[in-house]
């Protein structure tokens, strides 16, 4: 409560989170809004904003930007989110292991993720996607797959933290499980900076996925931004809408879920919030 | 000079115009012609390498024997006349005298034969097809070539275009690894147009070809060919005249509108006749529901092809009734329609049993998307809709190049997009997509989606020996209306490619083959 009492608070933060409401709000509501897809070819092609009732204007085929845009969000936050979390996953784990264990096992495991990180992760994206055709499934793996190191190394960081302390030990000397020590008693302990660094994982895995789907690189049949802004891309001198609104839409979205992130650092970091009170 | 002034001297100049044109008919040497080539070819010798790019740019370095007008007859190219024996069997072709390689060596009939029957048959797979029906091809002398071939084959005469069959030099191929030889680099043709240089990722400049046989030809001083891979960046160039010429998809076609207003610039769709590219829905007529013609007869009805004209292609496209293209001979428009209707569709589908299901879905097909071009994304996005009107989902796939070709050559697709050029005659051009003996595992641009019905095997193979037109119309109509009815592939556009040229430059477009043509009379007025 008194953490929730701290983040309405903390001004940017409270942006972000209200901005980032305002787009899943409107990722949810996208088919009250729009009851056609937004592949159907409503208007004429190129239609300007404002015309024929395409309030941010028809795109080269003439679907409704607007359309795109909402729905664009859905599939945004959806990949967002789940291949966030699918690096979380991988991250956590591999971290886990490597800091309660320590030893040989950390050793393999830490130039596992050196390896990974030494990869820039755009170009490895590619090659994933590439390999295995683009499909929505692809595409939260891979991103998952390129964005799990950093989280490794934060977990792995907080339970070596954590492993030696008295309650860690207690616990041990009492003879419980390994994985009951581990999920029970460190992982709630570093549960909070994994959280907020998983949170603007988010942030990255939208840009990735915009980013993929710009180089036509993402799931054909959904309609993102990325996707969007790739089609517009090339009619940019005779039709700025086409390429603009999705970006903004983008910039909109990681700039509140960053905000949102770091919000949420301060609040959950104890040594900013214990000068706070 | 006040305004009316200027308006007066604008009005004098728009006077003067007419004298400029009389004066222009005789035709000015000099000058330069900048265009574009999209992408940037492997190599320039057309004789390796029939990739668009490389036949735009090697048509002015190599030569053919003939050329075709608009209406595919044929004209001079390098042979003055030709003759073809009252049984279809012999052809005799007379060259022009004094007919010189970029090397300075003499270009003679021995280098026409070995072309053919020796180099184009390893190399060029359209030739091969061709020249496979030659018995023997003889040089009596060094300006005649005759060709004898082992049955009558009405469209042989159509095989002689610089695209079809580019005569190389004989002394520097014989005898080595044609696609090795370090004198591909060279490109030495007979061309009006040289090779000077080729800097990769830049330009290609070609300059004129001194001892070129025509007289006072070629009028240009250069061609320089730049390598532009943005699609802005090229419009761009167009627009402010940095390029004076772009032809086949050098400017997108939403670009294309823009263009036509253009003042200065002169619009066309002549030039493709030859090829008369033809689009279709192609469907794996092996696997279900595309197995039943009922199912490719409702996919003919569901799609509003006007419509599709004119969203992704911007109106430069025709709608296509047929296997035939209309600008391609022997083609018949009496063959049955398919307008678009939804319910009529509908109808086919229940017909056949293919029901929506709980959930309003009839099946669910997966559509590879051909990664040539945004317009090919923007066809299958246009197609999806279309098939989501009756309950049926299309899955778009997308896929790289190699990954197009590999599926669709070994028949691994359900729907595809797929567009092949008509050569002049069906023979050439249109029996390869539908006669059986043409279902060849692997080989992209054969009878891919395995449509086989041995009445047209037998209309096909009839009309390809026959020499009375007459008779080969009568054959090609018959077969028109089978296929049409049977709808093998759903033929939806005939594609019209523009040449948008400034209008300072006069002959650009002179015969079926566009801007493949050898620019030896392109002039600048």
């Amino acid at each position: 409560m008194e953490t929730v009492r701290a983040f309405l608070r903390h001004p940017s933060g409270m942006i972000g989170l209200v901005l980032l409401l305002i787009v899943v709000v409107v990722a949810i509501i996208a088919p009250i809004m729009f009851p056609v897809s937004p592949w159907e070819m409503v208007g004429a092609p190129f239609t300007p904003p404002g015309e024929d009732g395409l309030w941010l204007g028809g795109d080269t085929l003439g679907r409704d930007v607007a359309a795109g845009v909402a729905y664009g969000a859905r599939v945004s936050l959806l990949i967002g989110i789940a291949s966030a979390l699918a690096a979380m996953a991988i991250g956590v784990v591999v971290g886990a292991i490597s800091g309660y264990f320590g030893g040989k096992v950390d050793l393999v495991l830490m130039r596992m993720t050196e390896l990974f990180q030494t990869i820039p992760a755009f170009v490895l994206a590619i090659l994933l996607v590439a390999t295995f055709n683009p499909s929505l499934l692809t595409i939260i793996l891979t991103i998952g797959a390129v964005s799990w190191p950093p989280l490794a190394r934060l977990t792995r960081a907080e339970f070596l933290r954590l492993r030696h302390r008295e309650f860690v030990e207690a616990a041990q000397c009492q003879g419980e499980r390994t994985w009951r020590i581990v999920l029970g008693h460190i992982l709630p302990n570093a549960i909070s900076p994994i959280l907020v660094v998983t949170s603007l994982t988010v942030a990255t895995a939208i840009l990735l996925e915009s980013a993929l789907s710009f180089m036509g690189l993402g799931d054909p049949n959904l309609m993102s931004w990325g996707f969007m802004i790739g089609a517009g891309r090339t009619v940019i001198r005779n039709a700025w809408w086409m390429s603009v609104f999705p970006g903004l839409a983008i910039l909109v979205t990681v700039l509140a879920i960053n905000l949102f992130g770091e919000g949420l650092s301060d609040v959950l970091n104890p040594r900013v919030s214990r000068r706070r009170s | 000079m006040n305004r009316r002034e200027f308006t007066k001297a604008m009005l004098a100049c728009g006077a003067a115009i007419p004298f400029g044109i009389t004066r222009a008919a005789g035709q000015t040497r000099g000058g330069t012609l900048n265009t574009i080539i999209q992408p940037e070819p492997p190599v320039l010798v057309t004789a390796l390498n029939q990739q668009q790019p490389t036949l735009t740019l090697g048509g002015k370095i190599y030569e053919g024997l003939l050329k075709y007008d608009a209406d595919l007859k044929p004209m001079p190219g390098m042979a003055q006349s030709w003759e073809v024996s009252p049984d279809g069997l012999t052809y005799t072709f007379k060259l022009f005298p004094g007919i010189t390689f970029h090397d300075g060596k003499p270009m003679t009939s021995e280098d026409v034969v070995f072309s053919c029957m020796k180099l184009l048959v390893e190399t060029h797979p359209r030739a091969r097809q061709n020249f496979s029906r030659v018995a023997s091809a003889e040089a009596p002398d060094p300006l005649t070539v005759v060709f004898e071939l082992k049955q009558p084959f009405a469209p042989f005469i159509g095989c002689f275009d610089c695209t079809s069959a580019p005569i190389v030099p004989k002394h520097i191929y014989d005898g080595t690894d044609y696609r090795k030889n370090p004198e591909n680099d060279k490109a030495i043709g007979t061309g009006p147009f040289k090779l000077k240089e080729w800097v990769r990722g830049s330009h290609v400049h070609l300059v004129r070809h001194d001892g070129y046989y025509l007289k006072d030809e070629p009028y240009l001083d250069e061609i320089v060919y730049r390598v532009i891979p943005d699609a802005a960046s090229r419009a761009l160039a167009l627009e402010n005249g940095t390029v004076q010429l772009v032809q086949w998809s050098d400017v997108e076609f939403y670009d294309v509108q823009r263009f036509k207003a253009q003042k200065n610039l002169e619009f066309t769709t002549k030039g493709y006749e030859y090829f008369a590219p033809h689009q279709w829905l192609e469907m794996n007529n092996r696997i279900a529901p595309m197995n039943d013609k009922r199912f490719r007869q409702a996919v003919m009805h569901l799609i509003d092809r006007e419509a599709f004209s004119k969203r992704v292609y911007f109106g430069n496209a025709k709608v296509a009734t047929g296997p035939i293209s209309s600008k391609t001979r022997f083609y018949d428009p009496n063959v049955k329609r398919y307008e678009f209707s939804v319910d009529k569709a509908k109808a086919l589908l229940d017909d056949m049993g293919l029901k929506p299901g709980a959930n309003g879905k009839r099946a669910e097909i997966k559509y590879i998307v051909p990664p040539y071009s945004e317009s090919y994304q923007r066809a299958g996005e246009f197609f999806r809709q279309s098939f989501a009107r009756v309950g049926i989902d299309l899955v778009l796939v997308g896929t790289d190049m190699a990954g197009w070709a590999e599926k669709v050559g070994n028949w691994d697709y359900e729907m595809t997009q797929n567009l092949l050029y008509q050569l002049g005659d069906p023979a050439l051009g249109v029996a390869r997509t539908y006669i059986s003996s043409n279902i060849k595992k692997g080989i992209l641009f054969s009878n891919t989606q395995g449509y086989s019905n041995p009445e047209v095997d037998k209309l096909f193979d009839e009309a390809a020996i026959t020499l009375d037109a007459a008779k080969r119309q009568e054959l090609y109509s018959k077969v028109q209306q089978i296929l049409v009815e049977d709808v093998p592939v759903a033929w939806t556009l005939e594609i019209e490619y523009p040449i948008i040229y400034d209008k300072a430059f006069r002959n650009i477009v002179t015969t079926g083959i566009g801007s493949h043509e050898t620019f030896g009379s392109v002039y600048k007025s």
